[in-house]
């Protein structure tokens, strides 16, 4: 609707400067038809993304990276996934935005500008891993319902914002508060105003985090708008889902949060363990909180050829949600024997380590390089699959890479 | 034959008259174009409001080229126009096509959109979409891990 309203409003002088041509015969354009191209568009053009990255999905927007493209410390927006519940908001006036915080656990619901956000609380930085609780879906089986990620739905941006927990303090909650949910501006994919596509949120003890921000910048600019602009909630280490875009309001509760994406099986495992492919009752589901440990090589790119005698450098980058890597080795037998990596330490809590290793092969032929991580708790990455769940979430499967020695 | 000198006269007055109309309905239709010219708008039905609809007149528009309706992605079959035409309004069909479920599951889905996400009653589509769903959108047999698939080996050089 919102949509549709804004290409009607726009006037076809913006369209055609949007587009950076003219609109030739434009103005017999029928009202409310819109230009082709702005119907399908080139994804790739209109979010300034890297033309390797993968689209899952048009409506809504999703699009993954695949792993070599993330070989880069902080990941630049060009490579960043984009996961989409909705449609993306187009008209955005940041000197209009406005964040309504309401709920029963506010003690007196209060709005903020953008401007207020930005200069009355003190800016933090913090490089934050974002991970689609769905990456690695598309390995599951029986398969799991929804856009079939493989490897690429994750990031780790330097987020530049306030701290949720100074906004709280400001706006003064009761005792009463144990959930943060979050509103967002998208627009819900049947256009109906009164439905949020997604309205998920975190626990107060992790909104009070040093780290988890109301972001007003990715990478020191203003958040591109494919994930966020003006403002989102990152919360690092969790599923990306709970970092909501486009923030517009919070509602502080006295209970778990219950917005869309909160219930069913959405971003919810089985809090027990299940066989694959068995039903599982809403109540039996648990929300997913940290994600587990998981690496990823990004360099070199699956498929590279090497002569016989070489040493090949492998590197990449490991985390664990709320948790620190403190192992990162390697494989080439198909997990017969493990070596260990150089790992270095993350730049703040919640963001992901860097590993990197120089491998000798015995004789020439095919190899996989598996990686493996594992966290100051002990837990490893699985070899195979780990548990299956109905939607699909938390495979965080050791990544391999095909090697052939020539 | 003599044409009498009054006949004559009334035959060129009549031919006067018409040139006359022609030169008129030319000199209308030229004022209209100009005006069309300057401002398009004036060929619009403002009395409607409703929203436009499009309507592809194009032949192309559902063109199956090797068992694939281009337009969408998905696989030829019965119940395909069934399908393009509930199942895409709200998201793309690469929803759908990237997916196998079981019929069962199907269902399942369609149901919690139905529940949740404004979806319509099917009616008698339902059938006809879950039969076109379970068949070419099933799920098949896979291990635990499935092999890694490499498009293309390329030599890596220091």
């Amino acid at each position: 609707m919102k949509r549709r309203n804004f290409i009607a409003g726009a006037g076809l002088a913006s369209l055609a400067a949007g587009l950076g041509v003219e609109i030739v015969y434009g103005s017999l354009l029928p009202e409310g038809v819109v230009p082709l191209v702005l119907q399908d568009p080139d994804p790739f053009k209109l979010f300034d993304k890297d033309t390797q990255m993968v689209v899952l999905n048009e409506r809504p927007w999703n699009m993954e990276a695949q792993a070599h493209l993330l070989d880069d410390k902080v990941t630049p927006g060009r490579v960043m996934f984009i996961r989409n519940n909705g449609l993306i908001p187009q008209d955005i006036d940041p000197s209009k935005w406005v964040l309504e915080i309401k709920g029963e656990a506010v003690k007196k619901p209060k709005t903020y500008t953008l401007q207020d956000l930005k200069t009355n609380f003190k800016a933090h930085t913090y490089q934050l891993t974002l991970e689609c609780g769905g990456n690695g879906r598309s390995e599951f089986n029986p398969p799991a319902k929804g856009n079939q990620w493989t490897v690429g739905a994750v990031s780790c941006a330097n987020w530049t914002g306030l701290r949720l927990r100074d906004l709280l303090k400001d706006v003064g909650i009761s005792e009463k508060a144990v959930y943060i949910g979050y509103h967002g501006a998208d627009i819900h994919l049947s256009g109906d105003a009164a439905k949020e596509p997604i309205s998920r949120g975190v626990p107060l003890e992790k909104a009070m985090q040093d780290e988890t921000l109301l972001a007003y910048q990715m990478n020191g600019k203003d958040i591109p708008l494919a994930h966020g602009f003006p403002l989102r909630l990152v919360a690092g280490g969790w599923p990306a889902s709970a970092s909501g875009k486009w923030l517009n309001g919070l509602s502080i509760r006295d209970r778990v949060h219950d917005g869309a994406k909160m219930g069913g099986s959405s971003y919810r495992v089985p809090c027990e363990t299940v066989a694959p492919g068995e039903k599982v009752a809403p109540e039996d589901m648990c929300i997913i909180e940290s994600m587990p440990v998981k690496s990823l090589i990004t360099y070199p790119k699956s498929g590279a050829r090497i002569k016989e005698g070489r040493r090949l450098i492998i590197r990449g980058h490991a985390w664990s949600g709320e948790q620190r890597v403190s192992k990162m080795q390697y494989s080439i037998d198909f997990g017969s024997s493990w070596k260990s990596c150089s790992l270095e330490d993350p730049v703040n809590r919640l963001a992901w380590q860097h590993f990197s290793a120089s491998i000798d092969f015995p004789k020439k032929g095919y190899y996989e390089v598996w990686a493996r991580a594992t966290n100051d708790k002990g837990e490893s990455q699985p070899m195979v699959l780990p548990g299956w769940n109905p939607k699909g979430y938390l495979n965080n499967a050791c990544h391999r890479i095909a090697i052939k020695v020539v | 034959m003599s044409a009498s000198p009054e006949k004559f006269k009334r035959a060129v007055r009549q031919l006067q008259s018409l040139t006359l109309l022609f030169v008129a309905v030319i000199l209308l239709l030229c004022a209209f174009l100009v005006g069309v010219l300057v401002n398009p708008k004036m060929l619009r039905f403002e009395a409607s409001t409703e929203p436009y609809v499009e309507v592809e007149a194009d032949e192309e528009y559902d063109r199956i080229e090797n068992g694939i309706h281009l337009r969408t992605g998905f696989v030829e079959g019965e119940g395909l126009m069934a399908v393009v035409n509930n199942c895409t309004n709200c998201h793309s069909a690469q929803l759908v096509t990237q997916n196998r479920m079981s019929r069962k599951r199907w269902e399942a889905t369609i149901r919690w959109m139905q529940e949740t996400q404004n979806l319509w009653d099917l009616g008698t589509n339902e059938p006809l979409i879950l039969d076109y769903l379970s068949t070419y959108y099933a799920p098949q047999e896979e291990g635990r891990r499935p092999n890694l698939v490499i498009e293309e080996w390329y030599d890596l050089e220091d």
